[in-house]
């Protein structure tokens, strides 16, 4: 009974959850394209002050409104993508190659390695995310290059920790045992046959921490410790509007709900790739 | 369990240990002279000379971390160029606002995620589910300042109900606990449906639904017991997101927390005082989880064995 009624949910849920992955692919894909041809498909340019229009509300002028002196707040939204997606990605990616490192060579090879890294790991895991990015931000200067340093190192330990329990399971399974007792050498093991085996979690957790990178980068861009004015970036096009509440809401809306949508897309990716990828879990 | 608890409060100095370690590299690996930067850009050269001196910052590394480690242990975090002085006192006399606001945020996280997981859960697949995982879906991405600007907008400004920043009485609390409580109702919201759903299949409750029990008794009986994990799991899970959040928040709503200090001394690169807050915030962490593992067993004593 309790095995049919799983049977009749599960495909309703996967094909809900493939609608997500669908949509979460499409909305990034959007996002791709405007962060590669922003700048050719903004209508003004994102620094160009227009003091006629200081905190102009939406018009078929402005589509967005303009903000406090007076730039298109729809362009620098526009142009501001390939900021953000940029940040996400790097440093997700440096994330992922460090996290992965360390999580192969402490599950893998065990001893005195996997000591050394673990208490590493546990120790950064004990500052939060969050505070951990402002103090590297602080030590490092409020930058992009800033931001991918701290959200690179954010992120390292949890991906780290990840790997590594991934990795100590496929070791213990039967054809690594076999490949070992074949004499493949240890490099070869861990590239050909654990690195795969771990692969799909890894894929998964890459696109849930792009959709955190996207938070962390526009919280400390809100808090002017990202990238810094002029340049536009939708958590501190945020943070300067701050004071401006009350006059021009406007301002507020829309870098929010860019932050959302890519965020959101970036979940719906992992979460899709979850049910495609990982068919023991059941959420 | 008197055991369990020593041996996790024994761990916590270690630990501390190393995270002071790994600060005083990050913030001694700062480009740019520290003893310039707290004299100020006026200060002449005698000047920096000086404090360098007094400071102790001309002297080896090893012996700065020395001194800083003695000095941590007599609870002196060393010269803030924001006070003046030693920061702990400073520091301390805002704990109670950040707890008072990560309290409320776990208690509107329970009062909220709880009700609406079980309701999902209970009208799965239909409407009320549909609403209320769109709205988990919609609150895991959306920041936590742009929900708090988004009800600055509505609550202060249009409506004129509350109060937007500061720390002014209980009113004022109302906004930045729904700015920092909106993603862990969300995840309280949809791990209470998974348990639920998964409970309500189990034998047991199927055996007292057919011995005539009613859906709503099973489910207030006998399920809602399980609901205490998925609620302990995700305090212990997001305890991070908690203090960090708070960070945001408290910018947000100028609250006159400790995350509100961190960023003062981050402005002003007055580095012993995000160095102690910093301190704090991962001392914090260790009891959050220090009190989850706790739960988890008085939820569930067959762990204590385990």
């Amino acid at each position: 009974m309790a095995e049919a009624t799983a049977g009749v949910a599960a495909p309703r849920r996967r094909r809900r959850r493939s609608l997500f992955f669908a949509i979460g692919a499409s909305l990034l894909a959007l996002f791709v394209f405007l962060a590669a041809f922003g700048p050719l498909i903004a209508p003004y340019d994102p620094y160009a002050q227009d003091l006629l229009a200081l905190l102009d509300p939406p018009s078929a002028a402005h589509w967005l409104g303009a903000d406090q002196v007076g730039r298109d707040i729809l362009s620098r939204l526009i142009v501001g993508t390939r900021t953000t997606l940029m940040i996400a990605l790097v440093s997700v990616a440096l994330a992922g190659v460090m996290g992965v490192a360390l999580g192969l060579v402490a599950g893998y090879f065990g001893g005195a390695a996997d000591r050394a890294i673990t208490i590493f790991i546990d120790l950064l895991l004990t500052v939060p995310n969050l505070v951990l990015a402002i103090a590297i931000v602080s030590a490092v200067g409020a930058s992009a290059v800033g931001l991918i340093v701290a959200i690179t190192a954010s992120f390292v330990p949890p991906l780290a920790r990840l790997v590594r329990g991934r990795v100590m399971e496929v070791r213990e399974e039967d054809f690594v045992s076999a490949v070992r007792t074949i004499g493949m050498s240890r490099a070869r093991i861990l590239v050909r046959h654990v690195l795969p085996n771990a692969a799909s979690v890894i894929v998964i957790e890459l696109s849930l921490l792009a959709g955190q990178a996207v938070l962390v980068a526009s919280a400390l861009g809100f808090l002017g410790l990202g990238v810094q004015p002029p340049d536009p970036e939708w958590g501190a096009m945020l943070g300067a509007s701050r004071e401006l509440l009350s006059v021009a809401p406007h301002l507020v809306i829309a870098p929010g709900l860019a932050i959302t949508l890519l965020v959101f897309a970036f979940n719906m990716l992992g979460d899709g790739l979850r049910d495609k990828l990982d068919p023991n879990f059941s959420g | 369990m008197l055991r369990f608890l020593a041996i996790r409060l024994a761990l916590i100095p270690p630990v501390a240990l190393g995270v002071i370690t790994i600060l005083f590299v990050i913030f001694k690996s700062v480009p740019g002279d520290q003893a310039a930067i707290i004299a100020g850009a006026t200060a002449t050269q005698a000047e920096i000379e000086q404090i360098r001196t007094q400071l102790g910052l001309d002297k080896p590394l090893v012996e700065q971390y020395a001194r800083h480690l003695a000095g941590l242990a007599t609870g002196d975090l060393g010269y803030s160029s924001t006070f003046r002085a030693n920061p702990l006192p400073r520091i301390l006399e805002r704990v109670p606002a950040t707890l008072l606001l990560m309290a409320s945020s776990i208690l509107v996280m329970v009062l909220i995620g709880l009700p609406a997981g079980v309701a999902a859960a209970a009208w799965q697949n239909r409407w009320p589910d549909l609403a209320i995982s769109s709205a988990v879906v919609a609150l895991l991405a959306a920041p936590n300042f742009w929900l708090g600007m988004m009800l600055i907008a509505l609550l202060s400004v249009h409506l004129g109900w509350l109060p937007s920043f500061g720390f002014t009485g209980a009113l004022s609390l109302i906004m930045p606990t729904m700015a920092l409580s909106a993603r862990l109702i969300a995840l309280v919201a949809r791990m209470t449906r998974g348990v639920v759903i998964e409970e309500m299949r189990k034998d047991y409750v199927r055996t007292a639904l057919a011995k005539g029990l009613d859906r709503r008794a099973a489910l207030s009986r006998h399920v809602l017991r399980n609901a205490m994990i998925p609620i302990v799991t995700v305090i212990g899970l997001q305890a991070g997101f908690l203090l960090g959040g708070s960070v945001v928040v408290e910018r947000l709503f100028a609250w006159p927390g400790v995350g509100d200090l961190l960023l003062t001394g981050v402005s002003v690169r007055d580095y012993n005082l995000v160095q102690g807050v910093t301190l704090l915030f991962v001392v914090g962490f260790l009891l959050i989880n220090l009190a989850v593992e706790i739960l988890y067993v008085v939820i569930n004593p067959r762990l204590c064995h385990g």
